[in-house]
């Protein structure tokens, strides 16, 4: 394992994302993050900068690195064309792949998102589709969605969606043979490293804390730990 | 509003934007919650435009909410898109138009990143191949579906049936625009009027005859903020956002909302329930709520479409009084029928907001 900060310098995000940073702070005056969190993109780019590497270990099994909405609103207003968000892709990229994600709640999270949207996407070509925004998850959706949920062909139907069927369409089935493209381009760029990194690190978390794990699916009691847990000390 | 000067000094953020011969690509969260959009996208631009819209049913998500959650890598991303590219050559198409904003925003990262670091580009090419067989060419114009409306916001208005104005006053509408940060925030110059004074939702308000209102708030985000939203733990995050911009909003009595982002369009939608469920407040007089639409339903109600068959039946925020305010003629008992004109029931009704 080379040195942190060496490793962060070859995520082409990190590249572009600091070009120097002269702690202004402008980026955290207009981060949607920094007003609802206990979090700072000025203080993660100096600690990134001071190339410390206690320092930037310590970072990245925090809390703090998953604060960050990438809205990515910190480009536009960086006088020095920094982006604070990118350097947080870069150091979550870090944490995940050294298993230090596990060490914080939000980071923990990490599983949680791997098994909905990563499983979602392998099983359906869609990172969203209804199937996966279930009433029950989502109570902010309201009776509509409700509603929606319990008449999804017939309203797609009236939308003139092609709901699971063949062809063009919104929410048409995504074809077996464009599914194992997409199965193969994971496979050949890396994307499955990652899951299974996840995975792992997840597996050896939950059995530390005496959680039940699944191999696979949303079905179990680790995810909806680390879906739902909120211990309260990240605000406020 | 004052925009003269404006107009001026952002001159340099106007784009082109192709005049016909599109590659469609849909966006997950569209076809999920307001389907209907993307239908009266395509409507509009091939019945009414009569402009040439290509869509290939084996195109996928772009993997945008899998990569801004970190958990899918820039490369995987990447060669994603590179296969749409792929299939845009294949189709003989040129001019590559996201539905979805976060898309859009990743193919223009994705064409930056490459004309930059050309060997990046190679490397997605081998993996490409590797994977898929496919090669591509890049597109010669990327832009975002609402750039096309907007393009086109004259002619619509030369088609239009109903103007953004109040038919009882005759005065025009006050409308919030909200732009989806990933449109433009990332680069300034991919989208219309840069990110400080995006034109692209303004033209096509000022155009149909709607005023915009300039409020504090007007350039922070919905709050999605991906992980912040899709884990229930974190939601807060979300809702507060999206607060900050109704109470900084609320003093200049908006008539409607309308965002170019699928994201942005569903939580100021459904985060006014929440709230109101919770807090018992809405942002409005009459307790219904503002009103919420997305571009597409904006441009299909100027253009005379049926409100129910647009889709706004969807939205958790009544838009009857939006309806009532443009004077457009509607039937509130066919609101929830099915596509044959069937009873497949209502939702229920809210605690707090009134629908």
């Amino acid at each position: 394992m080379g040195k942190l900060y060496d490793r962060l310098n070859q995520d082409i995000r990190f590249i572009e994302g600091l070009n120097g940073c002269l702690n202004c702070g402008v980026c955290t005056a207009i981060c949607p993050a920094a007003e609802f969190y206990h979090y700072d993109p000025r203080v993660i780019c100096a600690t990134v900068q001071s190339k410390d590497e206690k320092m930037i270990e310590a970072l990245i099994r925090s809390e703090t690195i998953w604060y960050c909405g990438e809205c990515m609103s910190c480009k536009t207003r960086c006088p020095r064309n920094n982006t604070p968000g990118f350097v947080i892709m870069a150091l979550r990229k870090l944490s995940q792949e050294l298993g230090y994600f596990t060490d914080s709640e939000k980071g923990r999270q990490q599983f949680a998102i791997k098994r909905a949207i990563g499983g979602n996407i392998l099983r359906t070509g869609y990172c969203v589709n209804p199937d996966i925004v279930s009433p029950q998850m989502h109570p902010e959706q309201g009776p509509v969605w409700d509603w929606i949920s319990m008449n999804t062909p017939e309203i797609m139907k009236k939308m003139g969606s092609n709901y699971k069927q063949a062809g063009v369409g919104g929410m048409r089935a995504i074809a077996p043979e464009v599914l194992e493209e997409l199965d193969r381009i994971f496979e050949v760029t890396g994307c499955y490293t990652l899951f299974d990194t996840i995975e792992k690190h997840s597996k050896h978390k939950a059995n530390e804390l005496g959680i039940e794990i699944s191999d696979e699916g949303i079905g179990n009691e680790y995810f909806m730990t680390v879906y739902t847990e909120n211990n309260g000390s990240h605000n406020g | 509003m004052e925009t003269e000067g404006k107009k001026r000094v952002w001159e340099e953020y106007q784009k082109e934007i192709a005049d016909d011969h599109y590659f469609y690509v849909r966006s997950c969260i569209r076809q999920t919650f307001f389907p209907g959009s993307e239908t009266t996208f395509l409507k509009i631009l091939q019945n009414d435009l009569k402009k040439d819209v290509f869509e290939d049913a084996r195109h996928t998500t772009c993997t945008g909410i899998g990569y801004h959650t970190d958990i899918v890598p820039l490369e995987t991303t990447m060669t994603v898109i590179a296969r749409h590219f792929a299939l845009m050559t294949e189709a003989g198409y040129v001019n590559i138009i996201p539905s979805c904003v976060t898309s859009f925003g990743l193919y223009t990262e994705v064409l930056d990143t490459w004309r930059h670091f050309p060997e990046i580009e190679a490397k997605i090419r081998e993996y490409l191949w590797k994977a898929t067989k496919r090669e591509f060419k890049v597109p010669e114009n990327l832009v975002h579906t609402s750039d096309i409306i907007y393009k086109f916001r004259n002619r619509i208005k030369d088609l239009s049936k109903v103007s953004l104005i109040n038919k009882k006053t005759g005065l025009p509408l006050n409308v919030v625009e909200h732009i989806g940060c990933h449109y433009s925030k990332m680069f300034p110059q991919s989208g219309v009027g840069g990110a400080e004074f995006p034109a692209v939702l303004t033209g096509m308000i000022e155009a149909w005859g709607g005023t915009v209102i300039d409020y504090p708030e007007r350039r922070h985000c919905c709050g999605f903020g991906f992980r912040q939203y899709l884990v229930k733990a974190n939601r807060g995050y979300s809702v507060s956002n999206s607060k900050k911009k109704f109470e900084s909003m609320q003093p200049y009595q908006p008539d409607f909302m309308v965002a170019n982002c699928p994201g942005c369009s569903m939580f100021l939608d459904r985060w006014q329930y929440t709230i109101a469920e919770m807090e018992g407040i809405t942002y409005d007089s009459n307790g219904t709520g503002i009103p919420v639409l997305t571009y597409e339903e904006m441009a299909g109600l100027v253009m005379g479409y049926s409100p129910w068959d647009i889709g706004l039946q969807m939205h958790q925020v009544s838009v009857e009084p939006l309806l009532d305010k443009l004077g457009i003629e509607y039937k509130k008992e066919d609101k929830y029928l099915g596509s044959n004109g069937q009873n497949i029931g209502e939702p229920q009704k809210p605690m707090f907001l009134i629908v």
